[in-house]
């Protein structure tokens, strides 16, 4: 600070004025009767949606990603992989849908960090309300972001020929299970969120397990024609074993062992990483 | 007070925090009375922001213990959230949401319901001159909005302690002014105040008390009177109308007040360390009386680097002295 004279800073015009009203404000506010967990859930939730309506482009990474994806494997690889698009498209639709939800699960985590950065989570830490509730809620908002992800995909591979043999509800039981998955998984993003310094750092570390765990899988091509020593680990990766439930939902012929797994799976996800991403919340520095 | 359970709003004893090898907050002992404004004074990383972060609950100590309005801040952090509210130093609202949006949710969050928590957050815009801006995305809002949107957030629910973490650094001066007025009607209210500054004169303006702190530890306590007498009021700076009378001038200055004249670059400019103040005008006329032009002269306040300077340099030429207090 540089020596500064004596006389006093100009007062602006607005002040009495303004500070009888501030008074007014502070001395006029009643204390209700605290919002419970699943309200405050709910208004994070809110939160979530608010920022879609503001930012809308966030949507485009979740739809123009999965769409230049669907096109470039029904139509480049599909008569390669298939014999023809129409039948690759049969397999890769389930597939697909389930490649693009759990890609953009990562955003969950590029969401959390930025609030760190930007002292939202101090303000929402300081207040008296159920901790957990703004993962719970933003988990929640970030589930309708899938849904919304699941329709984009459904609408252009039926726009393009497929016609899933499962029906409305062989679909719906399948976008249900991927949203489970999902939202597990989701807890290892808020976790990762948290622990992490920048959203590059986020972003680089979500792709180096997310891409592995996409494409080693059977999302594109059956694991029978990969090479014997790679198929043990493609047999259980977690993504596989979800794509094979959402495609026999798909198909109509559900595949109960793998559906069975997969809610094992996502039971683990949340007994393991919803207490330890509630750990580093209260301790976060 | 409230409880009972003691007299002061914050209450630490030898709290302590440790990033690593390094020492943030080390040993500090704090006695903040309730009602009026505590000013917590330092440079940049002397660890202002992390005390306020662990009486706000957002920070477990290391060591040491810390009360705020009679309850622990580790053990009974749910009650101390309850009745605290904090201010960073950056806007901590939704960037993407407007402001009206933003204090909507945080009304929610304090349990108004439905159309109870749009008319707060409609009151609050109105008080803080914002019901304009309330429609437009918090993320283009000027440097001083944003304070004042962050500052309402905060008194959705009046808090009975407010922290408000260096609530004017880098405001240009008509925000600065508007965030004081606010902090004044809150003490008016009945809100106790924590603030945390790098500059004097905001302390000076604010503060009752204040507590210096330089890496982690607290090097002096006291009203502002106490800590601005132990530094002397400032620097008298003054210009002569003829850089060959300067020497002339300083002679003469350093004879009425006192102290060593300080030769500066600017061939015209000369500053003195002054200790009273009411002595300057007796001796500037002195000055022109024997014919000596002065074109422009100044009485500045101490800054904070003379704060310090004065503060760790008694430390360091006084050996004998353990004691660092401000003498009253």
């Amino acid at each position: 600070m540089t020596t500064t004279p004596n006389a006093p800073a100009p007062k602006s015009s607005s002040t009495a004025s303004m500070d009888a009203k501030v008074r007014e404000a502070v001395g006029s506010a009643e204390r209700p009767d605290p919002v419970g967990p699943l309200g405050s859930s709910l208004i994070f939730t809110h939160r979530a949606l608010l920022k879609i309506k503001h930012v809308p482009e966030q949507l485009f990474d979740v739809t123009m990603f999965p769409i230049l994806f669907t096109l470039m494997f029904t139509y480049i690889f599909g008569g390669a992989i298939a014999g023809s698009t129409g039948q690759y498209l049969e397999y890769l639709a389930p597939g697909i849908l389930v490649q693009t939800v759990v890609m953009i699960t990562m955003y969950t985590a590029m969401t959390i960090n930025n609030d760190i950065k930007k002292g939202v989570f101090d303000r929402i830490r300081s207040l008296p309300v159920w901790r957990p509730s703004l993962m719970v809620g933003a988990l929640l908002g970030d589930t309708l972001r899938y849904t919304m992800a699941s329709v984009v995909i459904l609408v252009v591979t039926m726009a393009i020929g497929y016609r899933p043999p499962g029906g409305v509800m062989g679909v719906v039981a399948a976008v249900v299970l991927l949203l489970v998955f999902c939202f597990s998984v989701s807890w290892i993003w808020t976790l990762l969120g948290m622990k992490l310094r920048s959203p590059e750092s986020v972003m680089g570390v979500s792709m180096m397990v997310l891409f592995p765990l996409t494409f080693l899988s059977n999302v594109f091509v059956p694991i029978d024609t990969m090479p014997s020593w790679l198929q043990p680990a493609v047999e259980h990766n977690p993504v596989s074993i979800l794509v094979d439930a959402v495609r026999s939902l798909m198909v109509g012929d559900a595949h109960g062992g793998s559906i069975l797994q997969v809610l094992v799976i996502s039971g683990v996800l949340v007994a393991v990483f919803g207490p330890l991403t509630m750990r580093a919340y209260s301790r976060k520095n | 007070m409230v409880d009972g359970m003691s007299d002061f709003a914050i209450e630490t004893t030898g709290l302590v925090k440790v990033f690593g090898e390094h020492r943030a907050v080390d040993g500090v002992d704090l006695q903040v009375a309730s009602g009026g404004v505590y000013g917590v004074l330092g440079p940049n990383g002397a660890g202002k922001t992390t005390v306020i972060r662990m009486l706000a609950t957002l920070l477990k100590p290391d060591g040491g213990s810390a009360r705020v309005l009679g309850h622990d801040v580790v053990t009974e952090s749910q009650k101390v959230r309850s009745r605290v509210a904090m201010t960073g130093q950056f806007a901590s609202l939704d960037e993407d949401l407007t402001g009206l949006e933003n204090l909507v949710m945080l009304a929610k969050l304090y349990g108004f319901r439905g159309s109870a928590a749009r008319d707060r957050a409609d009151q609050l815009l109105d008080a803080f001159d914002l019901t304009e801006a309330g429609t437009k995305q918090v993320k283009s809002y000027s440097g001083g909005m944003r304070r004042r949107i962050d500052i309402a957030g905060s008194i959705v629910v009046r808090p009975d302690l407010m922290f408000l973490d260096e609530p004017t650094t880098g405001l240009d001066p008509r925000s600065r002014n508007q965030v004081w007025d606010i902090v004044r009607a809150l003490v008016g209210a009945g809100t106790t105040v924590l603030l945390t500054t790098q500059y004097l004169d905001e302390a000076d303006q604010l503060a009752d008390r204040i507590a210096v702190i330089d890496r982690g530890k607290v090097i002096a306590e006291g009203t502002t009177g106490e800590l601005k007498a132990s530094v002397g009021t400032g620097a008298l700076r003054v210009r002569v109308a003829d850089p060959a009378e300067r020497d002339r001038a300083a002679t003469l200055l350093a004879e009425s007040l006192g102290g060593e004249p300080v030769i500066e670059k600017d061939p015209y400019a000369l500053s003195l360390n002054v200790t009273s103040p009411g002595e300057v005008p007796g001796a500037l006329v002195r000055v022109r009386e024997h014919g000596v032009d002065i074109t422009e002269f100044s009485l500045g306040q101490p800054s904070l680097d003379e704060v310090f300077l004065a503060l760790t340099g008694e430390h360091v030429s006084d050996v004998e002295s353990t004691d660092t207090e401000v003498p009253a």
